[in-house]
């Protein structure tokens, strides 16, 4: 693990450890109370889950037209953690939706939107696990394709059905809950970082020892 | 660029000439079309009168369940003899095989969609013939955006493993919009009161679609097809 | 269009799946009029070798000139200048002989495609069941047609992946009997294959190959089944 790497992870860590505290210091907001503040915890991964999208179609674009061997890496740990924030994301929502508004599925656009990439980035993943050889240029055609399709996904689903407290919650939020919203953000947003660099140098090591486990034989 | 549209005609007619032997893919996906709207036709009517809605449902769902069999199906045959190969090694532009793979496919989907237009109406009360020209640019559209996708997956995924099943797990989250806009642009024309502005919106949307895909499709072609 | 090459150089040349090594570091060189004969057990990397050769698959290591080109650099032109003659023989089933081979001959850009397919037939001894679909044929028939359809482009570089497999003595007599007609026109041929004692005496060159790599072996005379023992058994 690199220095850097171990700086970001301690961070984090110590500001998830005190998030508790700084969210039931927050104000309540006034209808929903204390269901709300699941919100602090939902948004950063729902932010999250995008941008790892968004990451891991631009690295499967670099390893297809630029042939950058490497990008293949960042393209599988950026679609490892867009499910693995996905999940939180799609768990988080429900929990807030069944006791902000009484059921577990609302069908509300975003948390719509992001269960359809969600299935695209696993669907990638089976497709690297089971496809066999090769898969890696596959998975890759499918990420960009996944990328592609986000604005696609926003539109249809959000003319489909409006129901998603609007974006500008953010910044009407008073003070006082824009201060813990930013501290969730940088301490998920530090978590994501080190992740996503430790599983990308996890895959360019495995593919050193194939090398290595390669050139051995030759001797 | 006339190279382009010489080598994509020459690999249409030759699917039609295969498929015009045996009429194989056409006669099953047809009835396989149909099995579809059955069975979802038992489960969507109640009492004799079919729920709102569902007719548009059913028609785009019969199309996309058929439209991924014959997909399977015909690249299955090109990895019979592996002739996919054999079209790779052809010094023929790579887009232009996948151009013609694609109008093959569309030809095919456009006539199961002629067959199940007609029976979706007469068994739902449709009314297709209100507005036949918003139907057959959502239709035509719709299809072009899914099997521009499906086409270049199902050529993906001919060597690898598990192809069957990695098909459909592949597709259908990619083509949701497609599904979403085709549906309700469809059941927005054949609502009570039709709905035409709200039709032409999604029309719009699945244009916008196809020429980002096929584009994107076209491009990716290659590099995806070559190991 | 790239200007036509008369020597193929391999240098070097390598293949990976993931630990699996298809190939390692196989080197030669080869001229137009050659027929180099790839051969070795099953697993050796003998298809492997001919789908790098054939642009097909890219080497994850190495490089292979056909003349001065690169597979890369070669592109459309130098596919124009390969012929392949694969182990499932490349032919749709459900067309007829003649269609299959005139598809492919106007997918290499013939103008005269009919002609030629017409006469390829004729060349292969199935001038009469032309019309006939491929499903129909046994697969001797086929491997002809399949031979033709390789050749009908006139390339420079013949591919050859297990040709005399299923073929009975006489085929494979003209078989070998058409391969050196075309050693005759200047094509460079490289084919695997078992049929040691069938492609005895057809050689100009051998290359064998065991676990991806080429054995070195003495040249010595002598029947082609002995060479090959020395040469893969030892270890």
């Amino acid at each position: 693990m690199s220095k850097l790497n171990q700086i970001e992870l301690a961070l984090a860590g110590a500001m998830l450890a005190v998030a508790p505290w700084i969210i039931d210091a927050a104000p309540y907001e006034s209808t929903m109370g204390l269901v709300q503040k699941i919100f602090y915890f939902h948004m950063p991964s729902a932010w999250l889950f995008l941008l790892a999208a968004i990451i891991s179609g631009v690295a499967s674009a670099m390893f297809l037209f630029g042939k950058k061997k490497n990008a293949d890496g960042w393209a599988l740990a950026a679609a490892e953690l867009a499910v693995v924030f996905g999940i939180i994301t799609l768990v988080t929502g429900p929990l807030w939706a069944r006791k902000a508004w009484g059921i577990w599925w609302v069908w509300d656009a975003r948390l719509t939107s992001s269960l359809i990439l969600w299935m695209i980035f696993t669907a990638y993943l089976l497709l690297r696990r089971y496809g066999g050889p090769g898969s890696d240029k596959l998975g890759a055609g499918m990420a960009l394709f996944g990328l592609a399709n986000v604005p696609f996904i926003f539109v249809s689903v959000n003319v489909w059905r409006t129901l998603h407290p609007q974006t500008s919650v953010v910044p009407t939020l008073p003070v006082q809950m824009g201060g813990p919203l930013w501290f969730c953000i940088t301490a998920f947003f530090l978590l994501f970082l080190a992740l996503l660099s430790m599983r990308a140098r996890l895959e360019r090591q495995r593919l050193r020892i194939e090398d290595l486990y390669l050139a051995e034989d030759e001797a | 660029m006339k190279d382009f549209f010489r080598v994509a005609w020459l690999v249409v007619r030759k699917d039609l000439m295969v498929e015009a032997r045996s009429l194989e893919v056409v006669s099953t996906t047809l009835f396989f079309a149909l099995t579809v709207v059955l069975v979802f036709a038992f489960g969507l009517v109640r009492e004799g009168r079919p729920v709102d809605d569902v007719a548009a449902a059913i028609l785009w769902i019969a199309t996309a369940f058929s439209g991924t069999l014959a997909l399977g199906r015909t690249f299955e045959r090109e990895r019979q003899a592996d002739t996919l190969r054999a079209l790779m090694l052809a010094p023929a532009d790579r887009p232009a095989i996948y151009a013609g793979k694609l109008a093959g496919m569309l030809l095919l989907m456009g006539l199961v969609e002629l067959v199940l237009v007609p029976l979706v109406g007469l068994l739902f009360q449709a009314p297709i013939f209100a507005y036949p020209w918003h139907l057959a640019a959502l239709l035509v559209a719709g299809t072009t955006g899914f099997a521009a996708v499906g086409t270049l997956f199902a050529a993906m995924l001919v060597r690898a493993r598990s192809c069957d099943v990695m098909l459909p797990i592949l597709l259908y989250p990619i083509t949701v919009p497609v599904m979403i806009a085709g549906v309700r642009g469809t059941a927005a024309l054949f609502q009570g009161t039709p709905d035409e502005e709200l039709a032409r919106f999604w029309i719009a949307l699945l244009l916008f679609f196809d020429v980002v895909f096929v584009t994107l499709a076209l491009w990716t072609f290659e590099p995806v097809m070559t190991e | 269009m790239i200007a036509d090459f008369e020597r193929l150089t391999v240098t070097n040349l390598s293949r990976h799946y993931g630990r699996r090594k298809a190939l390692a570091r196989v080197s030669f060189t080869c001229d137009a009029g050659d027929i180099v004969g790839l051969l070795g057990p099953n697993g050796a990397g003998k298809s492997t070798l001919l789908a790098i050769l054939g642009t097909l698959l890219a080497p994850s290591e190495g490089t292979v000139h056909y003349g001065a080109v690169t597979a890369e650099k070669g592109g459309a032109g130098l596919r124009a200048r390969i012929g392949m003659l694969g182990h499932d023989l490349f032919l749709y089933p459900e067309l007829t002989a003649l269609e299959n081979l005139v598809f492919f001959g106007r997918m290499y850009g013939l103008t005269d495609a009919p002609a030629r397919a017409a006469g390829a037939l004729e060349r292969a001894g199935l001038g009469e069941r032309g019309h006939d679909f491929v499903s129909g044929y046994s697969r001797g028939m086929r491997q002809r047609v399949a031979l033709e359809r390789a050749l009908l482009h006139r390339p420079r570089l013949l591919l050859l992946d297990e040709p005399f497999t299923g073929l009975d003595q006489a085929s494979a007599a003209a078989l070998v009997a058409r391969l050196r007609e075309e050693q005759a026109r200047g094509v460079l041929i490289i084919l695997a294959t078992h049929d040691l004692d069938v492609v005895d005496g057809l050689l100009t060159r051998e290359l064998f190959l065991r676990n991806g790599r080429v054995m070195d072996v003495s040249a010595g005379d002598g029947p082609l089944r002995d060479r090959y023992r020395s040469a893969i058994m030892a270890s």
